[in-house]
This record gives C-alpha cells, structure tokens and sequence, in this order.
C-alpha cells in the first residue's frame, strides 16, 4: 500500500449534496489527501463518467463513500456497479445510513408524490395529465428516465455495506478521522459505524440537567428555551437521548434541539422507539388519561421520531393497502 | 434512423442528469435534451409535518445551498403565523444569507467552472478539475482553500451547523451575534472583500478575454428573466419583490403571493422536474423552440443581475457599471453567469462588512412571539442558483396541509435544455465530435450552476 496511491470514489445516490460539501470542508485536508490518494469517480467535482467506471475490473477501488438513499432505478444500479467496483464500501451520511431526509417519503408512496407534484400543488399546469415516463419514444430512438419507486431504501438494504458513517451530513472533523484511519489501514472490524461516538449525545450534551419530568410538550418556536438548560426539561422535545453523539451537538449549540440525524445508538436498532421509552419514563403523571392528554400536546411524533430513519426502522414504511 | 449521443452523468454539477444528443442522418442535431433524474417529493412528505419544523426539513432540498432554503422557509412559516421578526432578526437573517453566498461562489468558480477556463475545455478529462488545478497553479489553489475555509469557519463559529443549519426561527433567529464575533469576523470579511476584488478582476482581465468567442456563442439564447429587487429596484438576495423581465427588457413587479398569477409549472414526459414558465406571455403557451421560445425566462446570478437597476454597494455597482458597459441590459449570452456570479460575490462581501458596522447587529432582541394559527404564506429568497419560492398552507394546529415549491434551477430547467441544444447544433456537424466538444455542451449546463 505504501508504494501505491489509494484509489477512491463519492457517489450520490437521492440526496442533496450536502455531503459532498461536507466532504470538500475537511479544507486544506483535500491536499492532504491527493497526496496519498487518486480520486477517480466524483462527479459533482470530476469529469470521470459511469463508462469510465463500467471499464474498471472488480475490486478496483479500494473505498467508495456513497452517500444518499436508494429513490430510483439508477442509485440501485450504480450502487451494485460500485459495489462490484470496491474493496470497501461505507454509507456516507444519514440519507444512505438510514434513509434520511427523502426517507420521509415511505409515508407515502409513487403514486400520491407523482400526484401532489405533478397535478395538485399550486403552479402545476398540467391539463393533458402528463407524468415523467421511464420510456419516451423520439424519432432517433427510445429515450429513458430512471424509475422511481414506491420505497426508499438504504444502502445496506441494498448492497452490502461495510462501514456507516452518519449525519446529515457527517461533521467534517468526524470525516477527516475517518480518512486518516482509511490511509493508515487502521479501520475497525467490518460493520462498525465510525467517525461517530457509541454514547448518546444526552451523556455529551453541555446543558444542565436537574429533574426529568413534564406535564407538556412546548413547540420550539413558541417558546424562549434557555441556552444553559436540557430542552427535554423545558418541555421541546429533542432527541439527544436516543441518537449517537459525534456530531459535536452543533445544532445545540444553537439553542435547537437534537432531531437525531446522527441514527440511533449501538444495539438499538428502532430509534423513533427508544426516543418513545425515554419520553415515557419522563411523563410526570401516573394516570394513563393525563398522560395521553400529555402525549397529545405533542404534533406529528412520527415525524419527530422518524425523521432520519424511517427506511431503517422497524416500521420500514406506512402499510400499503392491496390494490 | 438517426444516431443518439449519451452524456452520462453530467459532472461537475450538482444533481444526477444526462444529456442525450439526437443526431439524424446526416449527422447533425436534430434535437437534444437535459434529462433530471431527481425526485425526492417533498411537496408530498412535508404534509402533516409542524410548519415550524419546515426550515429543518426543506434545507435538504440542497445541500449546496441549505441557508437560502433555510431562510426562505423561515419567512413562509413568519407569513403562515402573521409574525414580524425584530427589525435585528432580519438583519441577522441577512447577515447569514451573505455569509453563506460567499464560499459557494468560491466553490463554483474555482473548483467547478474554473476547471474548463483554466485548463482549457479540451484538456484530459481525468485532469479537468479542481485536483488539475492544484497541481497546474498550487499557489492560488492553497489561497482559494484557505480563503473558502475561512469564509466557511466563521459561518460555523457563530452558527454551529453550517450544512443543513438551524439558527433560524419562526418569528425571528435562535442566537444573537456576540460583540467579540463581529470585531473577529470584520477582520475576516475585510479580507474576503479583498480576495473578492482580486477574482472578478482576475477573471474579468485574464479569464475570459481568452474565450471571448465562447461567451458571444456558447448555447446563447434568447429568454426573458427572474429576480429580487427592492421598492426602488436595487439588487436584494433576502428581501423585495419579484421582477419578471421579458427578452425586450420590459418587465413586471409583483409581490410573493401573486407569483402563481405569473408563473405556470410545465411538465415534460422525459424528465423529472417541472419547467416553470411566464404564464402572462404568449398568451400562456409553453415552447422550448429555439427561435421562438415561448414562456421561456431564466434565473439565477445573470437574471438578478439583468432585472436589477443597481446594486446596493459602491465595488460591485462599479462592476455593474463595466459589465453593462459592455455587454448591455439585459445580456442573453449564456456563459456571463459565471462573471454575473463573481459581481455578486464582491456585494455579498461589502453587504456582510456594511451588516457588521451596524451597530444594532448585536442586539439581543432577536425574538417575536408567536402564535399558533391556520393560514397560508409564502416565502421567497434568492439563492445562488435562483429564486426559492415556498408556499405554505397549515390547519389551525400549525401543521402543514399543502406545500408549493418553485426552486432555485428548477426555474432553469427549460432554458438549460435550451443552451443544451443549441451548443449542440452549433458544435456537432456532419456526426463528428469529440470529448472536447461533449464538454463544451456541459460547459453550457455548467454555466447555470445546477
């Protein structure tokens, strides 16, 4: 390996790019790391092409980041190609570690997305009903699109995966650690999540805690939350308790509370469940119809629980009907 | 039959994209178009969601340009709550919104535009980016590092998260600027603006003189184009009205809640996303026609700089002022997006120093209460890649029940096809072509930074 440049790859599947940014902010690590790496397939940033990577013989990168989750036909396709292409593969960040953000998309389905966006929502002028198609027939030829699926999948509900690396998206610091262990060959065992902690981020949060208990759950804007003092005690629910810290609690550090991008904690697989049982340890009533008024007062708990890792959950997605 | 030529993926863009040239039999275009692959459904899965979690959930739409997100959703759900931020709030929203602009126009000039002007749109492919650059320049590499780096920092020392942030809330910003914070950070823009003078003039004298034939051909095209202006018609990247200009120059002002009395959302069958085209023009026709394009407007760095009648701060209204000399208003050629870009640059580093002298930027009172109610409001920003356009509507528990989004290149996606194929026609004769030429056709896609 000494002798020999490292040969890397960073794919996006349905994602943001916010990845790719986070990537480009290790800074002036970049040139560090052309130094002892040749960067062949990046194309948010490089000419390389999918033939250029078609061409390549198995098992010819040493690592590939794939980052975003699995939408359509294309981010499965090039996620296999990769694959075969790769010693190593990691899931780069929340949306291939556990769905993410587009994950969200599992409370619905192809039909009711392509609905809303081509036929309901405000601008859309749409009066021949027209949809994207996956084939589209011109004079030359048949033209493509990739098709979209009715569920969102991760990485390694995909292809397998040997390394998670999460946040929405991993924290710059985290990732050059990541690096530097790549280039060292001082990686841990297959499987593991790194350039993340396995503490939750409650064990490394700086704000005080006294007394868990509350009567009511207070939504974050309607509130002035005092920077010094645990949110959960304040009543805004945060999901500090049940997400993995490593992320250097940025958003806390804003006076915003945790909404677990980061995944859940080592051998807790159901995030949105853990984040349930510690609210319910914490409601300050015995009496099962106060404490549903209690729950009552928080909106939408699916979409605080499960916003990063629907895909992952055990939920997967909402239960489809039979046609 | 006829031959068809795949461009796949497009790179050095953002988003997953082909181009597919259509060649007849002669060998010549017959058509060409810029397929996008990307659907994510964000009008559909941020129903039901709490209005005032939307600046944490729509930021994802892009992650290049997370802060315009950000902030255009924060006025929304402002609007939906009939709240008014203290006038500090708004000028730390501002304030964010500069400071964001500044390392991602450092980003698309030096390392994904730059790539094809410096080393030139023929070199080797595996070469033609930002690691070519490093090697081929390295002083200036290390300076456009070091100086990206420290743009970015200081967004991450008062704000924490930089991609996907936080800082802003409904009815106002989550935390105040501290006093040690501006003196460090008015050091840091004062060299930013510097180093901004130094890349429009760099590019204005050493960059594009040497392609002067591309800029005057390179997939031009004749459109109209969409911007944020103030009352009185200076260039604003947070706040104002819309002007939509037609191709003549002529335009119309109207405020956020009358854009879906101007603007139409087209659909094509062979791509994903919606084509958003001027409704009030020829008489609500769509046409992607070279020579008679109908609907068809553009936005992003060029369409503000054509729509505005000045810019608010005296380096960049100077650059105005050599840019029009030149080139008129408005300009249609396709590839001055990148010298539109580096004129904002220079503003959104003379608007951050002019923020930070103000002396009620560290105000403490940065915070309106709010109430819960039904209601609809829309929020508009300019982000780097164009008008951000959200469109909220809640129930009477301040959960979203329908959601409009017209964003950023969304709004280019007709006229990209366009440029697309007109670099087509006029580059591929007769079915010859080269790599040299393939990246010539991205370079026209380039140019819009999608």
């Amino acid at each position: 390996m000494a002798d020999e440049k490292l040969r890397v790859a960073m794919f996006w599947g349905a994602a943001c790019g916010g990845c790719d940014v986070a990537l480009l902010d290790i800074h002036e690590h970049i040139l560090d790391v052309i130094e002892v790496a040749d960067i062949i397939f990046w194309p948010c940033a490089m000419d390389f092409k999918f033939k250029d990577v078609e061409a390549m013989p198995d098992e010819h990168l040493d690592l590939t980041f794939y980052n975003g989750a699995i939408r359509n036909s294309e981010n499965e396709h090039i996620a296999k190609l990769l694959r075969q292409k790769s010693k190593l593969m990691a899931a780069f960040g929340s949306c291939s570690h556990m769905g993410g953000i587009p994950g969200l998309g599992n409370f619905h389905d192809r039909k009711s997305i392509f609905e809303t966006a081509y036929l309901n929502t405000k601008s859309t002028h749409n009066p021949d009903k027209v949809f994207p198609r996956t084939e589209f027939e011109v004079p030359e030829g048949k033209l493509t699109l990739p098709e979209i699926y009715d569920t969102v999948k991760t990485l390694n509900q995909t292809v397998p995966v040997d390394y998670f690396i999460p946040g929405c998206p991993p924290n710059p610091e985290q990732i050059w650690i990541v690096i530097q262990a790549v280039a060292s060959g001082k990686l841990p065992p297959k499987g593991s999540t790194v350039g993340a902690s396995d503490k939750a981020l409650c064990d490394e949060c700086p704000r005080k805690k006294t007394e868990l208990k509350f009567k009511q759950f207070k939504r974050r804007h309607l509130v002035h939350p005092d920077p010094e003092v645990c949110f959960m005690e304040q009543g805004i629910v945060c999901l500090g308790a049940a997400t993995r810290a490593g992320c250097g609690w940025r958003c806390i550090q804003s006076n915003m509370p945790c909404r677990g991008c980061y995944g859940p904690l080592p051998n807790a697989r159901d995030q949105g469940a853990k984040m349930l049982t510690a609210i319910a340890s914490h409601i300050d009533s015995e009496d099962p119809e106060e404490v549903e008024r209690i729950l009552d007062t928080l909106p939408d708990p699916a979409g605080y629980f499960y916003r990063f890792g629907l895909p992952l959950s055990l939920l997967h997605r909402r239960q489809r009907r039979n046609a | 039959m006829g031959k068809m030529i795949q461009i796949q993926p497009v790179t050095r863009i953002e988003g997953h994209s082909r181009v597919v040239v259509e060649l007849d039999d002669g060998g010549n275009v017959s058509d060409a178009r810029f397929h996008v692959f990307a659907l994510r459904g964000f009008e559909m899965f941020c129903q039901g969601r709490p209005v005032e979690e939307m600046p944490r959930i729509v930021n994802r739409i892009c992650g290049i340009c997370p802060w315009n997100h950000h902030l255009a959703s924060v006025k929304a759900t402002d609007a939906v709550f009939g709240v008014t931020p203290p006038p500090a709030a708004v000028k730390l929203r501002r304030l964010a919104q500069h400071m964001a602009y500044i390392p991602d126009k450092l980003l698309h000039f030096y390392f994904l535009a730059a790539p094809d002007f410096v080393l030139g749109p023929d070199c080797d492919p595996s070469t033609r980016n930002v690691i070519g650059i490093a090697k081929a320049n390295p002083e200036l590499a290390r300076k456009v590092v070091r100086m990206r780096q420290s743009a970015a920092m200081m967004l991450e020392e008062w704000l924490g998260k930089v991609i996907h942030p936080v800082a802003a809330v409904t009815g106002g910003f989550s935390r105040p600027l501290l006093e040690k914070e501006r003196e460090k950070f008015l050091e840091g823009y004062k060299e930013q603006l510097e180093f901004a003078k130094f890349t429009i003039a760099f590019a204005r004298e050493e960059v594009f003189p040497k392609y002067t034939e591309a800029v005057e051909s390179l997939g031009v095209i004749k459109t109209g184009f969409i911007g944020t202006v103030t009352e009185d018609g200076t260039h604003d990247i947070y706040d104002g009205k819309l002007r939509l200009m037609k191709p003549d120059g002529s335009y119309d002002d109207f405020s956020y809640e009358q854009y879906t009395d101007h603007i139409g959302e087209h659909i094509e069958a062979w791509t994903y996303p919606k084509m958003p085209f001027a409704k009030k023009w020829a008489s609500g026709e769509f046409s992607l026609d070279l020579d008679e394009p109908k609907g068809i407007y553009r936005s992003n760095a060029l369409a503000r700089i054509n729509v505005c009648d000045k810019i608010g701060t005296p380096e960049a209204q100077k650059e105005l002022d050599l840019f029009r000399e030149k080139y008129g208003r408005p300009t249609q050629l396709t590839l001055l997006y990148h010298w539109a870009r580096l004129i904002e640059l220079v503003n959104n580093c003379e608007t951050v120093i002019q923020l930070l002298e103000d002396p009620e930027i560290t105000s403490r009172e940065i915070r309106s209460d709010v109430q819960v109610k039904a209601g609809r409001g829309v929020g508009c920003v300019e982000a780097p890649r164009g008008t951000l356009i959200h469109d909220y509507t809640a129930d009477e528990n301040g959960l979203i029940s329908s959601v409009n989004l017209i964003v950023g290149t969304t709004h280019n996606q007709a006229p990209i096809n366009m440029s697309v194929k007109k670099a087509a026609q006029d580059l591929i004769h007769g079915g010859e072509y080269d790599q040299g030429v393939l990246n010539r056709i991205e370079m026209a896609i380039r140019a819009y930074d999608p």
